[in-house]
């Protein structure tokens, strides 16, 4: 942890996020009440207005609550659908990758499959059929997004199963299973974790995508919600939409940096003799 | 008579940026031009981070005191063309997607400034000179279809492709069986002679270097603790840590730990 | 004679590599009596390392039979083999690699107690004092993590973990070729130690010939797979007769002492 303060990409990336977070925790308190409330004329431009300091949408609803609440539901939407795509992709891919022959065959076309349709497509396709809610919407995204996860995994299985300390545990006659779990499984999870950023990334882009197609939740606040309201008055009031944009450009940012950073800390520096 | 080809005074190195605990302390050789010079030493204790130094491929965020003088001049040779370096893996030295033909050319362009012709026939002649099996067809081939003698044999060609006054070999033949290892061996003498390079050979086996050297530097723990002709220091060692190299070594003459025959079994 | 410890007949393994099959193992056939040393030496590629993992079964040979202790060990399936396996165990040749990098000594000697019900929980800890000074180690590196000790050290661990559930036989891949010369003959004498004390047998690979010849009984020359040349250590080594035998020799590395 100490060598990642150390890395200006990590300090920038978790700067943005723990705004990001506390954005998303204070909601609530900053914000008491429905942000879907109106309160104030319609259209009202930034800065005009002190209790109102990003301005109104067109239905007069206060856009820093807004924005502070649509927080929650990126930050909610992404983190839950990676750490769903992350577990199950984790556990699809060691399971193939160390059980071999048929098993491996089996799941790797399964994850062929998946991984042959595009990921927002399969999610639209998901959420029009089951209805949108935000577990629906999680779920649509961690339905393409496990690929990734099970790959590297698998892989990561694949070469470490050759190691000698793997064969070492076979000889004192460890079960099978034990050294799946405790010997395997815990060398195998650093890469597929180093994946994490991106899912989260795209993630929270997909919900974007669908918010503004009008397939998210339509009881939440959301930014992709933001910016599809804000089209039709775009030329007259572009910051309705360009307010959300940012902020959603801001946290992908955010979160690849913080990746980035994550990886550049903890890559092993050998010496030499 | 001009002066030693290469001369260290007073190197220290650290791979630390605040220079503690040094790899290397206050080192002073010569390497004189021709000549075999091995360096002996175990894990920690130096050798291969004085072959980088001369070579100057430490990492940017090593401390380095002291001076290497090439020719009497501050160290500004360049790497691969009055250099030449071969490390112990040579799948990590070679391009794994380029041809070895290919890789050995481009040395000789960038440093001879040959055309692309010119740098292919000598691509060939080096590989014969090294002795690599059937030349015209490896010139083609990619380092992994080749073993690991021949790699080596490869990395030794790309080294020596520009015509190095030096060449550095670290441990280079550590990851190579006994046979191959003795190949190799003959094959670096042979070349260094034909081509009057010196030799600088780190190793971490004193017999190696006893067949191999003129002289042998023995290094512990950064320090450089004997130097001489090979003969004086195998043969009359003496610092007390080098006699414990040479008492060490277990060869075919060592006289064997077991109790001898009769031992219970037909 | 009294049954060898090990019997192996017809050992034989084919891998496919590219579009070509390579035979690692060709009917392979020797055996190892209690408390003695065979050594498997030959060039990279003879099959040495391949030979001794077919015996401990982590690759399984496409042909032949393996007496281990009068019992038929190819036969030997699941929680039966994990049992025997107590009785034959190995050291490796790069200990970081062949441990658990994340694992501290401590955990290293409890495994092989706690899979084979050695010794309840509470008794451990003593039990792993006393295999660390076995070995030459103080007891207070139980709590070390691996990359914290050094090569020599780690090694030792290694072999205490391999007696930890006192076998009949160890086998050694190039246990020694790793490490510094200073600290190779210590390991070869405290394995030596404990092949009087314990009679452990030891099946020695390694491509030291020097090494080969002071520490072996018996020497198993290996050529691509084949046996070519074996007997007593001391009298192949010093009088080679197959052509692999001679090259061998002919090439390691001489020490020129005038020395008694």
């Amino acid at each position: 942890m100490r060598r990642l303060t150390r890395v200006p990409e990590a300090l920038v990336g978790f700067g943005i996020l723990s705004a990001l977070a506390v954005m998303a925790l204070a909601a609530s308190m900053l914000f008491p009440g429905d942000p879907l409330a109106i309160k104030g004329a319609p259209l009202l431009p930034p800065f005009q207005d002190w209790s109102l300091p990003l301005g109104t949408d067109r239905l007069g609803r206060d856009v820093l609550a807004e924005l502070f609440h649509g927080a929650r539901t990126s930050l909610a939407v992404g983190i839950a659908a990676a750490a769903a795509a992350i577990a199950v992709g984790a556990v699809i891919g060691t399971l193939a990758g160390f059980a071999g022959g048929i098993v491996d065959e089996v799941l790797m076309r399964i994850t062929d499959a998946f991984q042959t349709v595009p990921s927002f497509l399969l999610a639209l396709a998901f959420v029009s059929v089951v209805g949108p809610s935000l577990t629906v919407v999680v779920i649509a995204i961690a339905l393409s997004a496990w690929t990734g996860p099970a790959r590297v995994a698998r892989a990561e299985v694949l070469s470490i199963r050759e190691r000698d300390f793997v064969a070492g545990a076979r000889v004192i006659g460890m079960h099978p299973l034990e050294i799946a779990l405790r010997e395997v499984l815990p060398n195998a999870v650093p890469p597929v974790l180093a994946l994490s950023s991106v899912i989260v990334a795209s993630a929270i882009l997909i919900e974007a995508a669908l918010s503004f197609l009008g397939l998210g939740d339509p009881n939440r606040i959301t930014w992709g919600g933001m910016i599809a309201e804000g089209r039709t008055v775009l030329r007259s009031a572009p910051f309705l939409s360009i307010v959300p944009g940012v902020a959603l450009v801001l946290t992908v940012l955010g979160v690849y940096l913080a990746g980035e950073g994550v990886v550049e800390g903890t890559a092993v520096r050998k010496g030499l003799s | 008579m001009t002066g030693p080809l290469v001369s260290i005074r007073n190197l220290s190195v650290s791979y630390r940026r605040d220079a503690t605990s040094p790899s290397l302390r206050n080192i002073d050789l010569d390497i004189i031009a021709g000549e075999r010079l091995a360096i002996i030493g175990e894990s920690g204790s130096g050798k291969s981070t004085l072959a980088l130094a001369i070579a100057g491929l430490l990492p940017s965020t090593a401390t380095v005191d002291g001076a290497i003088l090439w020719s009497g001049q501050p160290l500004l040779p360049r790497g691969g063309r009055d250099i030449g370096f071969v490390f112990q893996d040579a799948s990590a030295s070679l391009d794994p997607v380029m041809t070895v033909g290919r890789q050995i050319a481009e040395v000789a362009r960038t440093h001879l400034g040959l055309g692309w012709a010119q740098a292919q026939h000598r691509a060939l002649e080096l590989l014969r000179r090294v002795r690599l099996p059937d030349p015209d067809t490896a010139l083609g081939a990619y380092p992994h279809q080749l073993s690991g003698g021949q790699r080596q044999r490869v990395a030794i060609a790309a080294a020596i492709a520009a015509g190095p006054r030096l060449l550095i070999a670290d441990e280079a033949t550590s990851a190579l069986d006994t046979i191959v290892q003795a190949e190799i061996v003959a094959l670096i003498r042979q070349l260094v002679v034909e081509d009057g390079m010196a030799l600088l050979f780190v190793s971490h086996d004193i017999a190696l270097a006893a067949e191999l050297a003129d002289r042998i530097a023995v290094f512990r723990s950064g320090e450089m603790v004997e130097l001489g002709t090979a003969d004086a220091v195998i043969q009359a060692p003496g610092h007390a840590y080098t006699r414990k190299l040479l008492d060490a070594h277990i060869g075919l003459d060592a006289a064997p730990m077991i109790a001898q025959a009769g031992h219970g079994h037909v | 004679m009294s049954e060898p410890l090990l019997a192996v007949s017809g050992l034989t393994k084919r891998f496919r590599r590219g579009g070509t099959t390579v035979t690692a193992a060709d009917d392979i056939s020797l055996f190892i009596a209690p408390g003695e040393t065979l050594a498997l030496a030959g060039p990279s590629g003879s099959g040495k390392s391949t030979i001794a993992r077919l015996i401990l079964r982590l690759i399984e040979p496409d042909a032949g039979r393996v007496d281990f202790e009068g019992g038929d060990f190819l036969a030997l399936r699941g929680a039966t083999l994990r049992t025997r396996r107590a009785r034959l165990q190995m050291v490796f040749q790069d200990p970081l690699a062949a441990l658990n990098p994340r694992a501290t000594v401590a955990r290293v000697l409890d495994d092989p107690m706690r899979i084979h019900g050695l010794a309840s929980r509470g008794e451990r800890p003593d039990r792993i004092a006393a295999l660390l000074e076995r070995v030459g180690l103080s007891p207070g590196l139980a709590g070390r993590h691996l990359h914290e000790i050094s090569g020599g050290q780690r090694q030792r661990v290694a072999i205490a973990r391999a007696i930890a559930t006192k076998p009949s036989l160890i086998v050694l891949d190039e246990a020694v070729s790793a490490l510094d010369v200073s600290v190779r003959g210590q390991i070869l004498e405290l394995l030596l130690d404990l092949q009087r004390t314990e009679r452990i047998a030891y099946l020695f690979v390694s491509h030291d010939l020097g090494v080969v010849r002071a520490f072996a009984h018996r020497v198993i020359l290996l050529e691509d797979g084949r046996i070519a040349e074996q007997g007593d250590a001391r009298a192949v080594i010093d009088n080679p007769q197959s052509t692999i035998g001679k090259a061998l020799v002919a090439a390691v590395p001489r020490l020129p002492r005038t020395q008694d």
